[in-house]
């Protein structure tokens, strides 16, 4: 089995930025900010950040904050929490936080609370547990989780709980039974699991989790190729590396699973002629999965690869540096 | 993103790809300048429809589109038919986006928006999630569509549940006829039935209502066990039923409402004082001075389950003693949280006058009134008493010179076995805390019954196919079976038993080892405190070279493989304890025991200071070894979100103490032992065999604890 190709995947991902035009850029066009994260991440992850042009960046990414404060995926676009957590991420990794007008964002996610605690996506008013995270995570990262009614966004989270320790994106039947005579609870996938272990992580939450009942589901999730699957029964994937991986980390559960056989897997997906990294070996590469796989290897203490904390999706030094940084004395 | 194949096109295909590229990007364009131009005619209409055919995920657009039906209704107020065409339109524009992407979050919440307008028939919309569904039965934004539509219609539970129930009797009636030819057709079906019903809320709604005489929740759950032995027992490998019968064992044995299961003291124990005030045994022994500089005597409640709402108005505490302060109840949460398994009150005797040879009863009760509460919300109920002794005694009143402050050492020479029982018996308290407190468990016959049948049932499994999930299931049927028949019977019956599934379970699923592994020490740790006389195994004397105040006890669980710590509840009365050379990463659950003053795990795998957190917790510990553990040497830290911290919102950085440290090292590198560290009081720590453990670390730790006497057995 060969290693990383750590300067191959560079190379990819900085190529990514010349391929406007072929039909998946074009598709994903709508995600830029998304993708501009997931991309520079894997940079800084490769110790190869300085590779990106900040002022370029940076600039890009201001013109695309509307007036109500939120920033959409690209430009002329809308704007939607989705994006807004990604502008923020980006700009923590060049630490760059300070250039956006922090009372602006924060106003525009505290909007976007709902009654039960929830959290929309945007004035439309989609409802799902990743909103509730995404809130929570922006708004840590900038110093304003007190902004937002962070016992009742939590409640609402826990009321998302499954049988199996794992949640959903929305919560079961008794909070909407007055109305509705029947529960809309509903099933989620790997990254509802993500989304709701990381906002009871930033809210030090985890006590109320069932930490051996949810280790247990998802540690089950590895399967014998060494890939971690999403649900029961479904094939192994990359990105699962980053949504099962990270909760097992934050619950204190990674142990249970063969770290080594994942390794290995997220290896053999690897494009190793042109760099990057497909959801399962011989598929087509992509910067998402190429995100997940080389934060998945961060997870699994892989040489030469940056820590990444589990609940922020940061490297663990720009998390560091914003929480303990020397600006945070006075 | 997901299931394309990695291969460079042929000259052709990448032709049209990039024509089909040009034809949506001037689709995209013409449709942002409709957006933001507002532009709602027929013509830009139907760009934004073309453009979320072909990339159903452009969420921007379905916002025009929104706008554009608030727009024409607008104008179109009066006439209830243009406005359904309005509707039905939009209807038809997410039909198609789906067509090309069922799992489009944009398209299904458009679909959502749509509807709850309230102008649109939803007849169809079950028909519609069919065909979806075939062609992948397990999408998951499907199920969410199928819940909200059935919340609309306003079906009831019992509807849904008999629906579930009949496509899992059509998919049994079809196994026969398919067995050999269709199994996977069979596993996709049944698990899909299971994701009708995901978390058991459907059931756990009617088990709630069983008040209400809709059913006893006894005959639901036999049925339910019945539906998934079915599905473990046609394919052992098939994961759907695994966590549903997990689920279901736990409804069995489990009290709704939190349970008391053990205090310290413990009842009818009586606590001996010398005339300093120093904590001694229960008997004739003594213990250890735990916190006698403050003259704090800590009271424990360890319930089943986490609760909230211990306060001096739910807990009354009768004594004579005058106690002026107000009584504290404390969760023991690291994390913070104002809800805990186990709670703690400093009973501070500092400033009362104690006299000699007298009896001090103290009477504490709770659950005469409502108000302590479970997670899930159940109230605790048993009203409940603990009842327990002070005594004053002369018989220590001589304090060895510098008490506490000698050097501890943890070699084999110090220690020594009892040699009769009864020396220490009196130590742990006559066995009363062994079994805990005395009302746990009025577990129905039903429960002991219905968990013996499926013990039964799977070691029937078990004898024709040597499946995993046939051995774990089975291993957690005898350990519920045990510990809710424990009060009855002495010890853990099943131990042997369950110890040699989880060896064997370690040898055939490799993988899972180590989970494996710590679900055997659980039951190790069990096994040990579940009699006196198991328990007795492990208890030493202690002597050290020059302790004035020997012959205390020490509990050492060495060398046991243990990976990770449990059945704490038995081990409030630990003051001292030797948990070296073992497998733990991880001290979970260490802090219920704050009484401790002396620990040892050096020889382990704790891979952090975060995994430390516990410790923070008590307040007597002043010996502390963790040399040769794995401090320093991993880059990711898997407790740094179990342990209260900035990043958590759980706790203050403390810059001031930090600043006055001048400890020459960045915050950042540094603020794991800096949060734990700064609260500890101790005399005496060893962190050699660290790969943390530097010259600069220790001069770290010198500053942070002043009250240091011992650093790695020298002066600091
Ligand atoms: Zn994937």
């Amino acid at each position: 089995m060969g290693g990383l190709v750590t300067e191959k995947h560079v190379r990819y991902i900085l190529s990514i930025e010349k391929r406007k035009d072929d039909f998946m850029s074009v598709v994903m066009e709508h995600l830029r900010m998304n993708g501009a994260y997931w991309g520079l991440t894997t940079l800084d992850l490769l110790g190869k950040l300085d590779t990106a042009d900040v002022n370029e960046v940076v600039s890009w990414i201001m013109s695309c904050q509307h007036e109500s404060g939120g920033f959409s995926g690209n430009i002329g676009h809308d704007p939607h929490i989705l994006y807004t957590l990604s502008a923020v991420q980006v700009l923590a990794l060049f630490d760059k936080i300070d250039i956006i007008d922090v009372d602006k964002v924060t106003n525009y996610i505290v909007s976007l609370q709902n009654e039960d605690g929830s959290f929309s996506g945007d004035m439309w008013g989609e409802v799902d547990t990743r909103f509730s995270y995404i809130a929570i995570s922006c708004l840590s990262l900038l110093h304003r989780l007190d902004k937002i009614n962070v016992k009742k966004a939590v409640k609402y989270i826990l009321s998302c709980k499954n049988m199996d320790g794992g949640f959903g994106c929305t919560p079961g039947g008794e909070s909407h039974a007055g109305q509705r005579g029947i529960n809309t609870q509903t099933r989620g996938g790997h990254m509802e699991v993500f989304c709701c272990v990381g906002a009871l992580a930033i809210t030090g939450s985890l006590d109320l989790v069932d930490k051996d009942l949810l280790g247990w589901w998802l540690c089950e999730r590895q399967v014998k190729s060494g890939g971690l699957n999403g649900r029961p029964e479904k094939l192994p994937d990359v990105c699962y590396s980053w949504w099962v991986l990270s909760s097992l980390i934050m619950i204190d559960r990674v142990h249970w699973i063969d770290k080594d056989k994942l390794i290995k897997f997220i290896l053999d997906c690897q494009d190793t002629e042109n760099g990057g990294i497909s959801d399962r070996p011989d598929d087509a590469v992509d910067v998402f999965h190429t995100y997940f796989g080389v934060a998945g290897l961060s997870l699994l203490e892989y040489p030469g690869v940056k820590p990444i904390d589990p609940a922020y999706a940061l490297p663990v030094d720009v998390v560091n540096r914003i929480f303990f940084g020397n600006d945070k004395k006075l | 993103m997901h299931g394309r194949p990695r291969k460079t096109l042929e000259p052709a295909d990448a032709e049209a790809l990039s024509a089909k590229a040009e034809k949506l990007r001037s689709l995209q364009s013409l449709f942002l300048a409709n957006h933001h131009n507002r532009i709602y005619d027929k013509e830009a209409l139907e760009v934004s429809a073309k453009l979320l055919e072909i990339n159903p995920e452009s969420y921007t657009a379905w916002n025009y589109r929104k706008l554009a039906v608030e727009h024409c209704l607008s104008r179109s107020e009066s006439n209830p038919d243009s406005v359904k065409s309005i509707f039905d339109e939009e209807l038809k524009v997410v039909e198609s986006a789906l067509r090309q992407n069922f799992k489009s979050y944009g398209a299904w919440h458009h679909r959502k928006w749509v509807l709850d307008k309230g102008y649109s028939s939803i007849d169809n919309e079950l028909r519609l999630l069919d065909r979806f569904q075939k062609a992948d039965a397990r999408n998951f934004h499907a199920w969410n569509y199928r819940r909200f539509v059935c919340a609309l219609m306003q079906r009831t539970d019992e509807d849904e549940l008999n629906y579930t129930e009949q496509m899992i009797g059509t998919n049994f009636s079809n196994y026969s006829a398919w067995h050999n030819r269709r199994p996977l057709c069979i596993s996709v079906c049944r698990v899909e039935a299971n994701d009708v019903d995901p978390s058991g809320v459907l059931l756990s709604n009617l088990m709630k209502r069983k008040a209400e005489g809709y059913f006893p929740k006894e005959i639901v759950l036999e049925e339910e066990y019945n539906h998934v032995q079915n599905a473990l027992f046609t394919d052992p490998d098939d994961q759907s039923g695994w966590f549903y019968h997990l689920w279901l064992i736990d409804q069995t044995v489990k009290s709704d409402a939190p349970l008391l299961v053990s205090s310290w003291p413990s009842p009818g124990s009586t606590i001996t004082l010398d005339g300093n005030k120093c904590l001694h045994g229960c008997g004739s022994s003594p213990l250890y001075c735990t916190l006698l500089d403050t003259g704090i005597l800590p009271v424990i409640l360890y319930f089943n389950q986490a609760v909230e709402g211990i306060n001096s108005s739910t807990v009354t505490v009768k004594s004579e003693l005058t106690i002026n302060e107000d009584l504290v109840w404390k969760p023991l949460s690291t994390n913070k949280l104002n809800t805990a398994r186990v709670w703690v009150m400093y009973l501070n005797l500092g400033n009362v006058k104690l006299q000699l040879s007298k009896t001090y009863p103290i009477e504490i009760s709770l659950g005469h009134s409502q108000g302590i509460v479970s997670s899930s919300g159940y109230h605790y109920s048993h009203p409940s008493q603990i009842s327990f002794k002070l005594s004053v005694q002369n018989a220590y009143t001589e304090l060895p010179d510098g008490k506490g402050g000698k050097l501890t050492l943890w070699e084999n020479k110090n220690f020594q076995k009892f040699e009769h029982f009864q020396e220490v018996d009196s130590i742990i308290s006559g066995g009363q805390l062994i079994t805990g407190i005395d009302h746990i468990p009025t577990t129905s016959n039903w429960s002991a019954e219905t968990i013996d049948n499926e013990i039964n049932a799977f070691r029937v499994l078990l004898s024709e196919s040597d499946c995993k999930i046939g051995k774990l299931t089975l291993a957690r049927l005898l350990t519920a079976y045990d510990s809710i028949s424990s009060p009855h019977a002495k010890g853990m019956i099943h131990a042997e038993e369950i110890l040699e599934l989880y060896a064997d379970l370690l040898k055939s699923d490799p993988m899972h080892s180590l989970y494996y592994k710590d679900e055997r020490s659980l039951v190790l740790l069990q096994q040990i405190t579940s009699t006196t006389e198991s328990l007795l195994q492990y208890c030493y004397h202690y002597r050290g070279i020059t302790e004035t105040l020997d012959g205390f006890v020490c509990l050492r669980l060495q060398n046991l493989s243990l990976s990770r710590m449990g059945s704490l509840e038995n081990l409030l009365w630990v003051q001292m304890l030797d948990l070296s050379h073992n497998e733990l990463r991880s001290i979970e659950g260490l802090e219920a025991m704050q009484l401790l003053s002396r620990l040892n795990l050096s020889h382990n795998k704790i891979g952090s200071f975060t995994a430390l957190g516990p410790l923070r917790l008590l307040k007597s510990l002043k010996v502390l070894n963790i040399s040769y553990n794995e401090i320093g040497s991993h880059s990711i830290d898997t407790a740094r979100y179990l342990c209260s911290s900035p990043l958590s919102h759980t706790e203050e950085f403390g810059w001031d103490r930090f600043e006055i440290l001048n400890a020459n090292i960045d915050a950042a590198n540094i603020w794991e032992a800096f949060l734990i560290f700064k609260s500890l009081n101790l005399t005496q720590l060893d962190v050699t065999g660290n790969a943390v453990a530097d010259e600069n670390f220790r001069s770290f730790l010198v500053k942070i604890l002043p009250t240091l006497k011992w650093l790695d057995g020298e002066l600091p």
